[in-house]
């Protein structure tokens, strides 16, 4: 297994950047999650690692050794294909001993890692089967299987869940990380599902435009977003972005909603007066009749142990994650209470995240 | 419009509609095999049998036009047949019942091997040559590759006698007239756009992971290209081969132009057969029985891939 360095890596398709400037490094048995909306440079930036795209400049290192223009044969890395391209022409067993024949391996070994891999996968039962008629779940094992029969010195999935159905992918997640807590292989996985990031990897990149928005934990990116953007893409609803205008001093620990004051993390950075937006997550959102922030009741989504009550308030919509067991009317004033530890502050300029002390130590890209 | 009461199915055709296609279907392959069936009848009709009026459809078979085709024959007086020993084969026998003696072998089988040597080795280059440069233009940026293609297929866009003449000029100049491997280059030269275009159509729909997943796999794209493109293009390259055999195996312009002696081929030499005293017409028909061989074989072991090959690929799974 391998540490995967990245180094100012860029892809242009004539005057389109696929992938700007990304710079980040996955560390020996990490996962990392590219994750990012359709067209952001996830999949380009996956495939330049592989080697099937060469970056227009920048660097791909594998354990230290610069492979950026080695061919995609030579690097010793695993490709799991979004939709999974299986050899039609070969029967499950060939299709996984394949990247051992171009090795060399001798039948008999080829014959016993085959194996291997299967009773590690739970396929052994259609080594012999044709390909074409798997369901998805066991094309999806076939696939992996393939790519990790070689031991390569890692593993680059691109949406491989992509083509199941939900509630099947639910399984695979649950299987893929369970395969990578007992191999450790250094993954990159690519994917636009924030629960297949969040669930499975140790890093997420969140991908946009081209560009890295925030490389950490999937705890970092969900509690201290950098960007809007980042705040938007992550979490089910969203966070919440209540608008408004004003300047920050340095040290700041109170903002103005209208009129009504909320506490914030320690401010760390004087911003010059303009519009911002105070970002709260759904579930750090209370109700309580006292409350000076005042909304009135839009529509509520009932989720089982929970529900998503949306409240119109005049700094615009906030959704909040609170108990089932109260029942709102739509319409109805009510007063909110945002958890102060937890509020992130952003420029709505810029979009960036304004430095508190909520984000002393968040790695910025 | 009742489908409570009968199982009518909306994309299904009706019995009725399959009857009537079934019909139609067998009326005509009837009259397309017809004229196939009478050339088959003639071949084993005698010469006096196969000018008949009306045509003969039942008639006592015989070998003579199989042994005219396959020999020379020169007339003898009887008192020298006479004082021949006993016939040494079926087609002596036949032969010296109509006062003649085989003089020797006839040009037909060196002919029919022309023809295979150079159908066979035309096809087997316009198909490898119209594979790597389908792969080319499928899978890589070529620049321009809209209007090479183009410009490829221009080539069939006129007719081959139209150039038939500066053709024989050339062949002439360079010494490739009336041989072998001057006519392999002038049908891949015309087959190599056929190839090109059909089988581009193939390999565009095989996935480009496929690929990719051999590269991945440690295999170079020549491998990958040998080892995944290859198996599944199967069927477009036993399609294309199939066009570029038939029309390589029945070309009949420039053969007649560019050959005459030691590099003829069967569609040019079996009208010559007429003239060999009289009209000949079961030798003819023998000629164009065997002729027809080939192809017949091939395509029956390739009819698969043909249907295939026609639908161009439409009826992937």
């Amino acid at each position: 297994m391998a540490q995967i360095r990245v180094e100012n890596l860029r892809k242009q398709f004539g005057d389109f950047a696929a992938v700007e400037d990304s710079t980040f490094t996955v560390q020996d048995g990490e996962f990392l999650a590219l994750l990012g909306p359709s067209g952001c440079g996830k999949t380009t930036t996956l495939r330049m690692i592989a080697g099937l795209e060469l970056p227009t400049s920048g660097k791909i290192l594998l354990d230290g050794e610069d492979v950026t223009f080695n061919r995609a044969s030579a690097r010793d890395i695993a490709f799991v294909f979004q939709l999974f391209a299986l050899y039609p022409h070969m029967n499950v067993r060939k299709n996984i001993g394949f990247p051992l024949l171009s090795q060399g391996v001798p039948k008999e070994e080829i014959k016993k890692r085959v194996e291997e891999t299967a009773r590690l996968l739970q396929i052994s039962h259609i080594l012999d089967r044709s390909v074409s008629g798997l369901a998805g779940g066991d094309r999806q094992r076939v696939a992996l299987g393939r790519a990790i029969v070689r031991r390569p010195k890692c593993f680059l999935m691109d949406e491989p869940l992509g083509t199941l159905d939900a509630e099947f992918r639910e399984v695979m997640v649950h299987e893929l990380r369970e395969l990578h807590n007992r191999i450790h292989a250094t993954t990159v996985y690519v994917t636009h599902d924030q629960h297949e990031a969040m669930a499975m990897a140790d890093k997420i990149a969140v991908m946009n435009h081209g560009v890295i928005e925030q490389y950490g934990t999937p705890q970092e990116i969900y509690a201290r977003p950098v960007s809007m953007y980042v705040a938007d893409f992550i979490g089910s609803p969203p966070m919440n972005f209540l608008r408004f205008k004003s300047g920050l001093e340095n040290g700041a620990t109170t903002v103005e909603l209208g009129n009504v004051p909320v506490r914030v993390p320690q401010v760390y950075a004087a911003h010059e007066p303009g519009e911002l937006a105070l970002g709260v997550r759904p579930e750090h959102v209370r109700f309580s009749d006292a409350a000076p922030l005042r909304g009135a009741v839009y529509g509520s989504e009932y989720l089982g142990t929970n529900q998503i009550v949306s409240v119109e308030t005049a700094q615009g919509l906030v959704k909040a994650r609170v108990p089932a067991n109260r029942n709102f009317t739509i319409g109805e004033n009510v007063g909110l209470e945002l958890n102060s530890d937890k509020l992130s502050l952003f420029d709505c300029g810029s979009g960036k995240a304004i430095p508190s002390s909520l984000y002393a130590e968040v790695n910025h890209g | 419009m009742s489908s409570a009461t009968s199982a009518h199915s909306v994309v299904e055709p009706s019995a009725t509609t399959k009857r009537i296609a079934g019909i139609i279907v067998v009326l005509y392959a009837v009259i397309t095999m017809v004229p196939l069936a009478w050339i088959f009848m003639t071949s084993f009709k005698s010469p006096p049998d196969s000018i008949s009026y009306p045509p003969k459809v039942v008639f006592t078979p015989t070998l003579e036009g199989y042994c005219n085709l396959f020999t020379t024959r020169t007339r003898q007086t009887p008192e020298y047949i006479q004082s021949l020993g006993p016939p040494q084969s079926i087609c002596d026998e036949i032969t010296r019942s109509r006062n003649m003696v085989i003089a020797g072998p006839s040009n037909y089988w060196p002919r029919f091997t022309n023809s295979m040597v150079i159908a066979f080795g035309s096809t087997f280059l316009a198909v490898f040559l119209g594979t790597l440069a389908a792969y080319g233009f499928s899978r890589f940026r070529v620049p321009l590759a809209d209007d090479l293609m183009f410009f490829i297929l221009s080539t069939r866009m006129m007719p081959p006698i139209a150039v038939a003449i500066p053709i024989y000029l050339m062949y002439r100049e360079l010494g490739l007239s009336d041989t072998a491997l001057g006519m392999i280059l002038l049908y891949t030269a015309v087959n190599v756009s056929l190839a090109v275009w059909l089988l581009k159509g193939f390999i565009d729909e095989i996935p480009r992971e496929y690929e990719e997943a051999a590269m991945i796999d440690g295999y170079t794209r020549l491998q990958a290209f040998r080892k995944v493109v290859l198996p599944q293009a199967t069927t477009g390259i036993a399609a294309t081969a199939i066009f570029c055999l038939i029309f390589a195996w029945n070309e009949y312009a420039f053969a007649v132009l560019l050959t005459s002696g030691s590099a003829q081929t069967s569609p040019p030499f079996i009208p010559t057969i007429i003239g060999e005293g009289g009209m000949d017409w079961p030798a003819v028909a023998a000629g164009t029985t065997i002729f027809l061989v080939p192809i017949l074989v091939f395509t029956i072991l390739l009819r698969k891939q043909l249907l295939r090959g026609i639908t161009f690929g439409a009826v992937r799974k």
